[in-house]
């Protein structure tokens, strides 16, 4: 085993992730404690991927047919293949659709330590990683040992500018191993258009699963009306059927930057936060005091939400006459 | 197709969490524990994809006090049979879980393995691609549309921004649910009872030999919010804020 650190790149429609500079960003101060390098997995990709990875010590590539789009099985048996060829100490991975595809496999089959959900590493002799679970509510730091480990890390754990850097750094290419082929790629669906788009509105009125009920939604809709802004909402209430995909804030759904986000009783789960962190002001209204969005919110008022939403909708339309 | 429906019971984070004594754990006196709601989504595909061509569900826990009337639910919201695993002792970890899951697959008739895609606790990694990894199915993550054929299935998986991939996979396979087709189905308190009394849950020991995680906690601490919100008083406030805001005049 090295002291390296593995970080393995996201792409998708051409594009590097937030996530992969975010990582690299904290694996090479993790790979500084441990005293090692940080070099990034490429698995697909072009080279044009390759030079916005300078802040790397290097880049492995895996290419091949059956890898220009990811692919669960044959992406996580490439990531193996370079696995067992660079022996590293950390393989961080995002949290991501993707990353959840490869970050259990690996750890199961190389027989590495895995630590989900992750916000911060901290190497030495022993790595301890700090997961953030139980909807955002619990930060839990876990020994992961002396042995090699894999990290799936959350978007959003570190800045990505520390790991965004143009450059031209040493790659090495692996022969991609040959898989059953048992996944197949069919194509990529793009979002249905039509409905509001929610990333260029400047107020969103977002809800949560503290609305109860579908029908409770025209509350939130009257205010949005009210403020000349549209309805958006966490993942339960799209699962559910409640609201259009097309408004849905989030991990899964959109990344949105409105001048005001009023989070209308939302919790706060990580996967919610990642869409909605970079609104410029950030009310939020829950009944629960310990709830995570207060933590990410500039404004909080702990007050049930439709007594909020109908004083609030009556005073607006009162001022407006 | 023979569908097993893995099943877990994770505490109810619309509850106060708190951190007991030893600062490196759930305070267990005042947890209440609920179905991890993506395994609700799990159960509903499993029995939409059985209503549209046929076949039976199973699902599976670990026993533990209150699961049952987790399992009653399950059968009488249209599931076939329900296994209980007993005897398991204390289990701490995806990875523990999901050798003692992989151990009931292998005993039991399967085509399909469905579960949550994630759950609250997750600390060691996703249920999902731990029990495909160990049983070498093939898997994928983050599925929200499944649709049966002859001995595959066609699925759709998520990715950021509501782009959706689809895939073809090779059965027997395993699929971490986000969401099912439809709101998973409600079942009607009488229904449960009528189950309840009509019904005996079926039990299988657990001898898969599976270890809690050697990978210790060393502490767990609710998040620290920075400086966090700036809290107000009323709506009054909140006004003020929206007009400084530039949002109302």
């Amino acid at each position: 085993m090295s002291q390296d650190v593995l970080v393995v790149a996201e792409h998708l429609q051409g594009s590097l992730n937030d996530s992969t500079f975010e990582m690299l960003g904290m694996g090479k101060s993790l790979a500084g404690q441990l005293g090692g390098s940080c070099s990034v997995v490429l698995i697909g990709g072009d080279d044009a991927m390759v030079g916005q990875l300078g802040a790397a010590d290097g880049v492995v590539r895996v290419d091949g047919e059956g890898l220009v789009d990811f692919n669960p099985e044959s992406h996580a048996a490439a990531l193996e293949a370079v696995v067992s060829a660079k022996s590293p100490r950390v393989v961080m991975i995002g949290y991501t659709s993707m990353g959840m595809d490869l970050a259990s496999g690996l750890a199961v089959r190389a027989g590495m330590a895995h630590a989900a959900s992750c916000i911060a590493v901290e190497g030495g002799e022993r790595i301890r990683a700090t997961s953030q679970i139980y909807g955002g509510k619990m930060n839990v730091t876990t020994d992961l040992g002396s042995g090699p480990c894999v990290v799936s890390v959350l978007a959003g754990a570190g800045p990505a500018d520390v790991g965004r850097a143009e450059g031209t750094p040493t790659q090495e290419n692996i022969a991609p191993p040959p898989t059953a082929g048992r996944i197949r790629f069919k194509g990529l669906v793009e979002p249905e258009a039509g409905d509001v788009d929610i990333t260029t509105q400047e107020v969103l009125v977002a809800v949560g699963r503290g609305i109860g009920n579908k029908d409770d939604i025209e509350v939130a809709e009257e205010l949005a009306e009210a403020l000349g802004g549209t309805v958006a909402a966490s993942r339960p209430l799209i699962d559910a059927g409640w609201l259009p995909k097309t408004r849905q804030v989030g991990k899964s759904g959109l990344k949105v930057t409105p001048k005001v986000y009023l989070a209308l009783g939302i919790s706060g789960a990580p996967e919610h936060l990642e869409g909605m962190k970079g609104a410029s002001t950030i009310i939020a209204v829950n009944t629960d005091k310990h709830a995570p969005i207060f933590g990410v919110a500039h404004y909080g008022l702990v007050e049930d939400l439709f007594d909020v939403c109908e004083e609030l909708t009556e005073k607006i339309e009162e001022r407006q006459g | 197709m023979n569908i097993i429906v893995l099943m877990k019971r994770v505490p109810d984070l619309v509850e106060d969490l708190e951190v007991d004594d030893t600062g490196k754990a759930l305070d267990s006196e005042y947890l209440k524990l609920t179905l991890n709601e993506f395994d609700d989504h799990a159960l509903e595909e499993a029995l939409l994809i059985k209503e549209s061509g046929g076949g039976e569900v199973t699902v599976v826990a670990l026993d533990d006090e209150g699961v049952d009337k987790m399992l009653f639910t399950a059968l009488a919201k249209g599931a076939d049979r329900a296994l209980k695993i007993t005897g398991a002792g204390e289990v701490d970890g995806n990875l523990q879980l999901a050798r003692m899951f992989a151990q009931v697959i292998g005993e039991q008739p399967h085509d399909l393995i469905l579960t949550g895609v994630q759950a609250a606790d997750d600390r060691d990694g996703q249920l999902a691609p731990t029990v495909a990894a160990l049983l070498e199915m093939p898997c994928v993550e983050v599925v929200n549309g499944v649709t049966p054929g002859e001995g595959r299935l066609t699925l759709h998986k998520e990715y950021a921004g509501g782009v959706l991939a689809e895939f073809e996979v090779d059965l027997p396979a395993i699929l971490g649910i986000q969401a099912a087709r439809q709101t998973p189905r409600y079942a009607p308190v009488s229904k449960v009872r009528q189950v309840q009394e009509a019904t005996t849950l079926e039990t299988v020991a657990d001898t898969s030999g599976a270890a809690p995680s050697e990978f210790e906690v060393v502490v767990m601490t609710p998040p620290e919010t920075g400086e966090g919100a700036q809290m107000l008083t009323g709506v009054e406030e909140l006004l003020e804020i929206l007009e400084t805001k530039g949002v109302i005049g």
